[in-house]
């Protein structure tokens, strides 16, 4: 096996404090690997990234089977991004498991960059999905889960999409779906920011229970604090040991903040498409070190 | 038989019999050389030399023939339910984890309700995702809903996306093979339970891309796919009883379109007619004028399709000949057009 190889970890059982701590890092340097791509850009999906780097972290750090040097290894797990906005999160969560350089992270959104604004597979190594129209990352998981289960592979899906993809009827096609052929080999991810293009998730189109729905589409269900890596990780192991062995899909339901680990942005009115000022994007990256080396040092 | 029968019979003998419009209308003639399920015993035969290829349905296997395949390889077949989007976001899935998916539903619920998941998650990354749409253009009688009279339209604007309108049970027994060997999404317009078997009498090979000439004719050059090739060639043996020489250039597969051949037909003084199963917008007609177009040819081109609208329910002959698509009608059109 070479050596880049992430190390198999998804049966671990415990939380303990290397796991946590080994998050935690990775999710501060996406945080600070996504303030530095919304800078050049001036703009973006920044909120979001920050929202989701501990989901991203973990599922990078701690689940996926994967070979950096080899992003088509036959075996690996997927990771399907059906948000293809959120794709600076997942960039950066690209760069810290080393499938993308961290110097190519600055070309993101440009003339023939590799790293398009929303995320597709024709472009970016390590990217297995075109997101973007939403709805749709659920419903290809559920065939890469079929497919790779009747091939006798025992790589797992992971598939990350937002609460509002949850007005997406093909969404709870795919939920139905995934239920009936019994796909424990899937685990799905909501990033619940309550948060959509035209504003509040619950003033938009009422989602909630969003907890109750997935039980009673037959999905091994748990909701967490989505910026709780410990959490995170506990949830995981669950799915893993519950519900993977007996044939049931998860879910992980993760709450999460809209700009978290960036007081100035967590505080700040909520917006799909949040615009940082120049003269504030150092001010971002401080406020984010200072906490990180604060909880850290606590 | 005794008298206690004739009653009934004298009493439905009194009503006018009526054409019903069944679901799945047969358009063979009668006593017409048929193939039952072409498409479900050929795709049996392209798996057990591929063990790749897999089978998938949206709740309409026993429709789209797709249930003899069920049959034959079960662990390779997954019933996804009447969820169209669904059926081919994991057809587009099954394809990424290196299978061969072919996916079933009605040609109406493929273009038209699962068009953003075909497009975006089996097209751009050119999957091998092979939609098999059944009951395409005019091929039963229940109204617009099942009519898939603009699929072609709609699918032909979509890059990397091969198109095939097979005419008979030939056509689609080769096809299928050549369909799962091509590496891009395709499209099949099925033709589904006792298919006309028609091209057998022409020395006929189905060649992805290509059209082939039936037939040579001096008058008139007949360029069609699908049913309507048997059409054609059923209206070129009428037109003999009238002296109108006709030629019968099938061109099953409608995208990549073999220009070449058909431009090459066409630019003569022959009269020029394009017949197909589909709208007069967005199909053959305007794959073809725009080949003509493009080569500068200065060159007429009539169409046999159907019209521009919604179309009637009813009984499947009454509608082809209410539309055009009848024998008799295409042969009107011919003698009217050459005055």
């Amino acid at each position: 096996m070479p050596t880049d190889t992430v190390q198999d970890t998804a049966l671990q059982t415990a939380v303990t404090q290397e796991r946590v701590d080994k998050i935690s890092a990775a999710a501060y340097r996406i945080r600070h690997h996504a303030l530095n791509m919304g800078e050049v850009q001036g703009q973006g999906y920044v909120g979001q990234a920050l929202g989701a780097a501990d989901m991203l972290a973990t599922v990078y750090g701690d689940q996926l089977r994967f070979r950096a040097e080899d992003p088509h290894w036959e075996a690996r797990d997927r990771f399907l991004l059906s948000t293809g906005h959120y794709a600076i999160g997942h960039y950066a969560a690209l760069a810290e498991a080393g499938i993308v350089p961290v110097e190519e992270l600055e070309t993101y959104g440009s003339d023939n960059s590799r790293l398009p604004m929303s995320g597709m597979s024709t472009y970016t190594p390590g990217m297995e999905i075109s997101g973007g129209s939403l709805g749709h990352g659920l419903t290809i998981a559920v065939g890469m889960a079929l497919g790779l289960r009747y091939q006798g592979s025992g790589a797992r899906v992971f598939n990350f999409l937002s609460d509002g993809e949850l007005d997406e009827g093909s969404t709870w096609e795919a939920a139905m779906g995934a239920h009936h052929h019994q796909l424990g080999n899937l685990t799905a991810m909501v990033d619940i920011n309550a948060l959509q293009a035209d504003g509040k998730t619950d003033t938009v189109l009422r989602t909630e229970p969003v907890t109750e729905k997935w039980e009673s589409f037959g999905w091994y269900t748990q909701r967490v604090d989505g910026n709780d890596v410990a959490a995170l990780l506990a949830a995981f192991d669950n799915a893993a040991s519950q519900a993977a062995a007996v044939g049931r899909p998860s879910v992980i339901l993760c709450d999460t903040k809209v700009g978290r680990g960036v007081p100035l942005l967590e505080n700040r009115e909520k917006a799909h498409f949040m615009r940082i000022e120049e003269n504030e994007w150092q001010i971002c990256r401080e406020q984010l070190t200072a906490g990180y080396e604060g909880k850290a040092s606590a | 038989m005794s008298t206690t029968t004739e009653a009934p019979d004298t009493a439905a003998a009194a009503k006018p019999k009526l054409k019903t419009s069944a679901m799945i209308a047969s358009f063979a003639d009668p006593g017409q050389k048929t193939s039952s399920a072409p498409f479900g015993h050929a795709l049996v035969k392209a798996a057990q030399e591929n063990d790749k290829i897999v089978g998938l349905t949206a709740d309409l296997g026993k429709y789209t023939d797709m249930h003899i395949f069920a049959k034959a390889f079960p662990e390779r077949f997954f019933q996804m339910g009447m969820a169209e989007q669904l059926l081919f976001g994991a057809a587009a899935g099954l394809a990424e984890s290196g299978l061969v998916p072919f996916a079933s539903t009605y040609s109406v619920f493929a273009a038209r309700r699962a068009y953003d998941f075909l497009c975006l998650d089996a097209a751009e990354p050119d999957l091998n995702v092979n939609i098999v749409g059944g009951l395409p253009g005019l091929t039963t009688g229940y109204g617009p809903s099942h009519q898939a009279t603009e699929d072609m339209a709609i699918f032909r604007g979509m890059p990397n996306l091969t198109i095939v309108d097979p005419c008979d049970s030939v056509d689609i027994e080769q096809a299928v093979p050549q369909l799962a060997a091509s590496e891009g999404p395709t499209y099949l317009r099925l033709l589904r339970g006792n298919v006309p078997t028609v091209l057998d009498e022409y020395g006929y090979t189905f060649e992805l891309g290509k059209a082939k000439v039936l037939r040579g004719g001096n008058d008139v050059v007949f360029i069609s796919s699908g049913l309507m090739t048997m059409r054609a060639l059923q209206a070129a043996n009428a037109l003999e009883a009238h002296n109108v020489d006709v030629a019968v250039v099938h061109t099953p597969t409608i995208k990549p379109f073999d220009a070449e051949t058909v431009l090459r037909e066409v630019n003569t003084d022959r009269l020029a007619v394009t017949l197909e199963n589909h709208s007069v917008v967005g199909g053959l007609f305007e794959t073809v004028a725009s080949a003509v177009v493009t080569a500068g040819l200065g060159k007429r081109v009539v169409p046999v399709a159907l019209p521009d609208q919604f179309l009637d329910a009813g009984a499947l002959p009454t509608l082809h000949d209410r539309y055009g698509l009848a024998v008799d009608r295409i042969v009107a059109k011919v003698l009217a057009e050459l005055g």
